[in-house]
């Protein structure tokens, strides 16, 4: 099944054209992984799906993007992100305490009830292999966590909302080789319920957990198939070139 | 619900934005509503330049140009004094001052700009007036000199914290380079910081002038109040904001005398106003 | 030929000099007020009304009248600059329209403060006849003290890193929630600076209320906020030029108690804005 749709899809900010009529489909419980070199527009086409680019003030775009056959233009902005959730490159707790950083979404969508937000916090953590480590501590603040377990602590955050799409940001990008393994894991779990999308500078995470990978170049998206694919026979003389580590 | 409250919250946020331009424009619409009544009975010239100020004589003589000349005297004797020392003690705690002397000098300044201006006042009548009154051997110490010390030391907050920014925000490459070539501390900070920063010096300069272009408690206080045309800075003076502060309680709303004050504070928004707008302009080049 | 290092030293010299020059006279200004002013206090200095043609008695009505202003200025203030600077830091776009409101604050800052005395005068006194009263003074002030407050909080706001907005907002709350629950309490502190240091301002200021509400001499309690006041600056001006032989320990008393008043309110806007410094975890 198709979640996202994306049509002839241009994005500027000021004079620079960061992204470049890129059409693409997102599958349903896929994880799909993007690679590029730095500044390929990666992050740019991430932030779009939730529109986080919006924040920025020369930010213009054109194309159609659709979520379940709509057009994101008409969904209500906060509904959007609450059914595409994200995750940072860097673990980005709030300044709260542990179980307020995961509430703290369903708090802003009327949830009061204290029972139903415990429920909530607790299944997400688990669901982020994070419970068993912080169970005993959820009023400490989320600062005192590790880094591992801050961006354990983000994904539990967003999945509370229960996204339906969760963006991935090189979340692995400031973290130490056995919490990347860890966020891996959950990650591959998680394809279960959820639709990823994981854009990474690590050509080698794409590999080991994407189930199709994107390849951008200066905002084109050159390449897009199944991952053992890409990896192995990419069609595109730049794909073969940027995961044998030729350039990036 | 929510969203009809955030709509509200949102449109109440953009009416406070606005509020500092409709105060700016509300304050110059009211100095315009009292004071151009004045010019009915005078011209603007010869408000301007006339020679005398008897704003109670039969007729009234409305001339402020001794309190434009009171304000322009004390103004460059301050002007003398501040920036030198001003700009010098910039200098001192952007570039040579160890990190400890630099927060306690910092805080020392930031303390003489808390400092209520007519307590400062009342301190240069104790200490500062007798002085020049007997080191010149004068009738009076309550002179345009008194004036120009004391309003020389109320500029120093602002010249001292704005220049030290300025010289603060020159790029450490310039600094480094000027090493390199293996010029001394000093000469990298006399040919190479003060360039660097000196649209930023100069708007700190220009401040600290409009800061003593608009002081009254203590100009009032320490300056003698004679309106008359200053010859020299051992005289009294009085400056056109001591006028409006000493005269206001005395005359009556809707007098001539009013409209005539209230002219005055036209002439001081006018001043305060281009001084702002320049100096801000200085200080917008060199964020560029 | 010169030698520069000779140079640099006589320089250096000269710039220790000039430093000397502002911090040695601020030394002594407060050493002097706390050695001739502290001897005058006591609990009737503070707690009488004045007498003799204030040439006697306390400075009561004078404290409570600067209290009530400066209360009042806040009140007025501290949520229009707020929302302000919720907006200078939150909302605005940076174009001509943000220029212009950023240009509005400058000016309003460089206002000298007797003309806020006449705009005071003009438009609360006799445009909406609230005459002279603590009314009139404390919108006075407050209009006077809103842009500090303005910058301090935008300040304070634009330091709120942008990450945590971005979180916020990625977890579908709506600009506002995100400025509610993330942005203001993370923003306090420095909120709460700005509003002692206008508070100090307001305090110390003279020119304002000249005409707008000080009484010359009113040895009672104002009755309501339409009544006149007394208030220290003004009252200090008074016995310092106004009134003859007045003892020198009350003058020096009234100056040490309104320095007192001003410089413990920075003292403890310097205190919240270090600690908080400290604490910050970001």
């Amino acid at each position: 099944m198709v979640k996202f749709e994306i049509h002839d899809l241009n994005i500027w900010f000021g004079s620079v054209h960061a992204i470049k009529h890129i059409n693409m489909e997102i599958q349903s419980n896929e994880i799909l992984s993007v690679i590029g070199p730095a500044n390929s527009g990666k992050t740019t086409f991430l932030r779009m799906l939730n529109r986080l680019n919006d924040l920025n003030q020369n930010f213009k775009m054109n194309g159609e993007v659709r979520l379940d056959n709509e057009d994101i233009k008409n969904i209500d902005m906060e509904l959007l992100r609450k059914r595409v959730g994200m995750v940072f490159a860097l673990p980005l707790p709030l300044p709260l305490s542990i179980f307020d950083n995961v509430v703290y979404g369903l708090r802003m969508h009327g949830i009061k009830n204290k029972k139903v937000l415990e429920e909530r916090a607790e299944e997400s953590l688990k669901e982020a292999y994070l419970w068993e480590e912080v169970k005993d501590r959820l009023s400490e603040s989320a600062f005192k966590l590790s880094g591992g377990q801050q961006q354990r602590l983000c994904i539990a955050r967003t999945l509370a909302v229960e996204p339906e799409v969760i963006l991935f940001d090189e979340p692995c990008s400031g973290l130490d080789p056995i919490s990347t393994a860890k966020v891996e894991d959950a990650m591959v779990k998680l394809k279960e319920k959820y639709t990823l999308v994981l854009v990474t500078n690590n050509v080698k995470q794409a590999a080991r957990v994407g189930d199709r990978t994107a390849f951008f170049l200066s905002g084109e998206l050159i390449e897009l198939d199944k991952t053992d694919k890409i990896f192995t026979a990419p069609q595109d003389k730049r794909t073969d070139g940027y995961i044998r580590g030729k350039f990036g | 619900m929510r969203k009809l409250k955030e709509f509200i919250v949102e449109k109440l946020i953009l009416i406070c934005g606005l509020a500092s331009i409709f105060f700016v424009a509300l304050i110059f619409l009211f100095l315009l509503k009292e004071g151009l009544a004045v010019f009915k009975t005078v011209s603007l010239f010869k408000f301007l330049f006339g020679k005398s100020w008897y704003p109670i004589s039969e007729p009234a003589q409305l001339g402020i140009l001794p309190l434009i000349l009171g304000s322009l005297l004390i103004t460059v004797g301050a002007a003398i004094i501040s920036i030198p020392i001003g700009v010098g003690c910039a200098i001192y705690i952007a570039e040579i001052a160890p990190l400890k002397i630099k927060e306690t000098l910092k805080a020392g300044i930031e303390l003489l700009a808390a400092i209520p201006s007519v307590v400062l006042g009342f301190i240069g009548m104790v200490t500062l007036v007798p002085l020049v009154k007997n080191l010149f051997n004068l009738p009076t110490g309550l002179t345009a000199l008194s004036g120009s010390i004391m309003l020389a030391f109320m500029a120093m907050p602002t010249i001292v914290s704005i220049a030290e920014d300025a010289l603060y925000s020159v790029p450490k490459t310039y600094k480094e380079g000027a090493f390199a070539l293996g010029a001394t501390h000093w000469q990298t900070i006399w040919r190479v910081m003060l360039p660097a920063a000196s649209s930023g010096i100069l708007a700190a300069v220009m401040l600290g002038i409009g800061r003593v272009i608009g002081e009254t408690m203590a100009v009032m206080m320490i300056t003698g109040n004679a309106a008359v045309i200053p010859h020299t800075i051992l005289a009294p003076v009085r400056t056109l904001t001591a006028t409006i502060a000493a005269e206001m309680g005395e005359a009556v709303v809707g007098s001539e005398h009013y409209f005539a004050l209230f002219a005055i504070g036209i002439v001081l928004f006018v001043i305060s106003f281009a001084i702002n707008v320049t100096a801000d302009s200085f200080l917008h080049k060199r964020q560029q | 030929m010169k030698n520069p290092y000779r140079t640099q030293n006589i320089a250096f010299f000269f710039l220790f000099l000039a430093t000397l020059l502002i911090v040695v006279p601020v030394g002594l200004i407060i050493v002097i007020i706390i050695q001739k002013g502290l001897p005058a206090i006591n609990w009737q200095f503070l707690s009488d009304i004045p007498r003799q043609g204030m040439r006697a008695g306390g400075i009561f009505p004078a404290i409570v009248g600067t209290v009530y202003l400066v209360t009042g200025a806040i009140i007025l203030a501290l949520p229009i600059g707020l929302l302000a600077a919720i907006y200078l830091s939150e909302y605005s776009k940076d174009n001509l329209l943000n220029r212009l409101i950023k240009l509005a604050i400058v000016n309003l800052a460089g206002v000298p403060s007797v003309v806020y005395g006449l705009f005071g005068l003009a438009l609360f006194v006799v445009f909406f006849k609230f005459g002279a009263s603590i009314l009139s003074g404390s919108l006075t002030l407050g209009i006077m003290i809103l842009p500090v407050i303005i910058t301090t909080s935008r300040e304070a706001l634009e330091s709120v890193p942008q990450s945590f907005r971005e979180v916020s907002l990625s977890l579908g709350a709506s600009k506002w929630q995100t400025i509610r629950h993330i942005v203001l309490p993370n923003a306090i502190p420095g909120i709460l600076t700005g509003t002692i240091l206008g508070l100090g301002r307001a305090a110390g200021e003279t020119a304002p209320i000249l005409f707008t509400v000080a009484a010359f001499y009113l040895p009672r309690l104002p009755n309501s906020i339409f009544d006149q006041a007394m208030a220290l600056p003004y009252h200090l001006y008074v016995i310092s030029t106004q009134v003859p032989n007045v003892a020198e320990k009350i003058r020096y008393g009234t100056a040490f108690v309104l320095l007192a008043l001003v410089l413990i309110m920075n003292l403890v806007a310097i205190i919240i804005r270090y600690k908080f410094r400290k604490r910050k975890k970001w």
